[in-house]
């Protein structure tokens, strides 16, 4: 396996490449978005005036499952990164597939729950909890779903060869945003999951 | 010398416009950031003159209520989002890449991307004045007027969609500036080399990229609880109307800097070149700018003082505001000292620059008297915050753009504006201005609200409300005579050079209007005003706050050291149209959303996809230009 080494195409400032640095932005941006959505639960959390309430339906067990299945999925993509840095491509395109079908039982898991609390009677429309709740882990299910599209767009690239060693940076920034993602996603379930719960029906409510 | 062959064959008039549509250049991409947002600020301009004329005298039924509340509504949008902002990314475009020595900005495609994304979201505000009436809730859309019970219109619809859509060019365009001036500075231009200009759109761009997020989720809300039923703003279910207010304006207040700090930008420049002076303090300026950007975060309830919010929080926000005034009452010392004991030359952009300060000042203190909240008590909804609001954001922004628009056109165009022509706008403006705004102050404090459609007579405002509407034409007799100054110059007025005011950053080193590629060869900088130590190589060692001899005129001197790398190749970006397509799609979603047109939200949305596939998937250089 020869290495290439790859320079940036143009020399910068900071020696980072221009895509990263606007990757970093754009998630610092990022982080605001979901700050203002966890701040608007937060200052809601306690306060639908009808049911069903956090502690009624939320499922710690099923959800630590679907959080530990992403959790696995980012360590997938740092063995499919490492793959394709050393020019494995066939490694890297197995983990990176296989990171894709974990974001996508992800996805799975985030669907079944929405069908089962419709089910039991929560929607957006029901209370304070439902909408903050639904728009919350929506948003984030929707950059989940950008996320897999990525994933698969780069299986496909390196099955038909566009994917060699001059474009290394273009996994990385896709790893960038699967990371970052999957971080949201552990704030999230602390402060929905985790606290909704714990704090049980006499602050949940 | 070097030339370089750049094929540009554009013979037809459809040609034309294809190389405009797919253009890829920031001076291009500026000049129609520029022209567009010129456009809007006129739109706004005939809706605050219908005011005028309806509040000219009392009792007046010019229009009705209902469209007096689009007008005011409309008018705050359209300035703010459509004005102001986009005129600032204008000379972003425009001037950045040159400033910091570049030939393009990092992601020319995402600029264009942003142009294209700020027209649809233009556009699609402005077209619902023709379907079915705009938002009629104030510029700041306060729930529950929004709610769909009050408010059951498409206006608040339109409103919403279309910022969302402006926020996304608005994001895009501000982490294309970021990774620009971090990344692609030329050799040796320190962050403590940086132009003051660079430097504050360096600060505007984080606060962008930072602040927008938070309306998106605020718009987002909204949009949910009127398209989808969801219950944010419903107290019905136990939603808060405040939590709009505090979402907004926690936005809304670092957006004020956002549309002041470019201003302030441009005023740093434009002094010291007329005064023929560095800048006094310049670290200050820079280390002012920042605290503002940071400080700019802690302020946003004092635009909620009367809500009842309690004494502490009422206390806390009105520290901080007053602390605010600290950073920027230490720009304006400096900006003084600059100017202090120069050479000065009062031509046209110093003229405005020289105004900015003043009006900026009076603005300021306002601000600061509406700061203490319980001056603020007596004060809020009346046109006394009228008069403030314009005070920073016309004799403030729009005195500072018309600087930096007769400071750079040479630069841009090749050709200078007439500077008698100039003066007399500046001096229409200037009266016209304070005629307008100034006895607001007055009404406000005699207890005139704002956004009322008409008054009583005998309240005591009749005779101030009289004067506002004659300051306004004032005004505009200005503007007309600055447009067909702009127009005329454009063709006959002088030629400019390289170097029309003996300038001191690196923009002005290059022929005037810059080649496509910029530089030459991408120079090396070794000071904070590098093209005026190359002119001027034996600095005296003249201290601050004194001020330079006129030296004989050595530009002509090749004295520039360039980068030892020799470029065999400048690398062109190639044209494109996907981020017009990419737009669209985003359009096409956006008029969807307003009519909840689930279809048409995937339509928009696939093209949107589809448009970001070939634009990853197009090379961005297709064929190179041989430089020999």
């Amino acid at each position: 396996m020869s290495q290439v080494a790859h320079a940036p195409e143009h020399p910068t400032v900071t020696g980072i490449d221009n895509r990263k640095l606007l990757m970093w932005v754009f998630l610092a941006s990022d982080c605001l978005f979901f700050g203002s959505l966890i701040a608007t639960y937060l200052i809601y959390f306690g306060r639908s005036v009808v049911g069903p309430y956090p502690h009624d339906i939320l499922d710690i067990p099923v959800t630590s499952v679907s959080t530990f299945v992403l959790l696995l999925s980012s360590f997938m993509f740092v063995l499919s990164l490492a793959a394709h840095t050393r020019g494995d491509y066939k490694a890297f395109r197995v983990w990176v597939f296989c990171t894709a079908v974990l974001g996508s039982t992800f996805l799975g898991f985030q669907v079944f729950e929405f069908q089962h609390f419709v089910h039991e009677g929560l929607t957006p429309r029901t209370n304070l909890f439902g909408t903050t709740f639904f728009t919350l882990t929506g948003f984030h299910g929707a950059h989940v779903t950008i996320g897999v599209v990525w994933l698969l767009t780069l299986f496909f690239l390196s099955l038909r060869g566009k994917l060699g060693a001059d474009k290394n940076l273009a996994v990385d920034l896709a790893g960038l945003y699967w990371h970052f993602v999957d971080i949201v996603w552990i704030v999230i379930f602390t402060v929905i999951y985790l606290t909704g719960v714990a704090l049980g029906p006499g602050v949940g409510k | 010398m070097a030339s370089i062959a750049v094929a540009r064959r554009e013979s037809t008039f459809w040609d034309t416009v294809w190389g405009w549509v797919t253009t890829v250049d920031h001076k291009r991409i500026g000049a129609l950031y520029g022209i567009t947002a010129f456009i809007f600020f006129m739109i706004g301009g005939v809706e605050a003159t219908l005011m005028r004329m309806q509040l000219a005298r009392p009792e007046q039924t010019l229009v009705s209520p209902d469209v007096f509340n689009q007008l005011f509504s409309m008018h705050g949008t359209t300035m703010i989002f459509l004005a102001i902002m986009p005129l600032g990314a204008a000379f972003f475009n425009i001037i950045i890449p040159l400033q910091v020595g570049a030939r393009d900005v990092a992601f020319p495609r995402l600029n264009a991307f942003s142009y294209w994304t700020f027209l649809a979201g233009g556009l699609l505000l402005n077209s619902s004045w023709f379907l079915g009436g705009g938002l009629n809730a104030g510029w700041f859309a306060y729930s529950p007027l929004t709610g769909l019970t009050y408010n059951p219109g498409h206006g608040v619809d339109f409103w919403a969609v279309s910022l969302l859509v402006l926020g996304t060019a608005s994001m895009a365009a501000a982490f294309n500036f970021i990774v620009t001036i971090v990344n692609m500075r030329a050799p040796g231009m320190s962050l403590t080399r940086m132009p003051v200009f660079t430097w504050m759109t360096l600060i505007v761009s984080i606060l962008i990229v930072t602040a927008f997020p938070v309306i998106t989720v605020a718009l987002i809300e909204l949009v949910f609880d009127r398209a989808f039923g969801f219950n944010f703003f419903n107290v019905f279910a136990g939603g808060d109307p405040l939590l709009w207010q505090h979402l907004f304006w926690v936005f809304g207040h670092p957006e004020v800097y956002i549309l002041i700090l470019p201003a302030m930008g441009i005023v740093s420049e434009v002094l010291p070149v007329f005064s023929r002076k560095p800048l006094f303090g310049y670290p200050f300026i820079i280390f002012s700018g920042i605290a503002i950007g940071v400080m700019g975060w802690m302020v946003w309830a004092h635009h909620m003082f009367t809500v009842g919010m309690g004494p502490v929080a009422n206390t806390v926000f009105t520290l901080t505001t007053i602390t605010i005034a600290v950073p920027t009452g230490v720009k304006i010392f400096n900006w003084v000292a600059t100017v202090w004991g120069g050479q000065l030359t009062l031509k046209t952009p110093m003229l405005f620059s020289l105004g900015f300060i003043a009006m900026f000042i009076i603005g300021g203190l306002s601000g600061l008297m509406h700061a203490v909240s319980p001056s603020d008590a007596q004060q809020s909804d009346t046109y006394f915050i009228v008069a403030h609001i314009h005070y920073v954001l016309f004799g403030g922004a729009i005195f500072a753009i018309f600087s930096g628009i007769y400071y750079w056109f040479p630069k841009a165009t090749g050709r200078l504006m007439n500077e008698t022509s100039g003066k007399i706008h500046f001096w229409l403006t200037m009266i016209g201005f304070n005629l307008t705004f100034f006895p607001m102050h007055f009404v406000g404090l005699n207890g005139m609200p704002r956004r009322i459609a008409t008054y009583s007579a005998g309240m005591g405002w009749d005779f101030w409300n009289m004067v506002e509407t004659v300051g306004a034409f004032v005004i505009i007799a200005g503007i007309l005579l600055f447009l067909h100054n702009f127009f005329r110059s454009l063709r006959k007025g002088e030629v400019a050079g390289n170097d029309p005011w003996d300038g001191r950053t690196l923009e002005w080193a290059i022929p005037s209007p810059p080649p496509e590629y910029n530089f030459e060869r991408i120079p090396v900088v070794h000071s904070r005003d590098p093209f005026w130590e190359q002119k001027h190589p034996h600095p005296l060692g003249v201290p601050a706050g004194a001020s330079q001899q006129r030296p004989g005129n050595r530009a002509q001197q090749p004295a520039v050291a360039h980068a030892a790398e020799t470029h065999e190749v400048i690398h062109i970006p190639s044209p494109s149209y996907w981020p017009l397509i990419t737009a669209l799609g985003n359009a096409i979603a956006g008029y969807s959303l307003v009519y909840r047109f689930i279809p048409g939200l995937f339509i928009g949305g696939a093209l949107t996809m589809f448009g970001l596939y070939s634009w990853y998937m197009e090379p961005t250089v297709k064929h190179e230009n041989k430089k020999h």
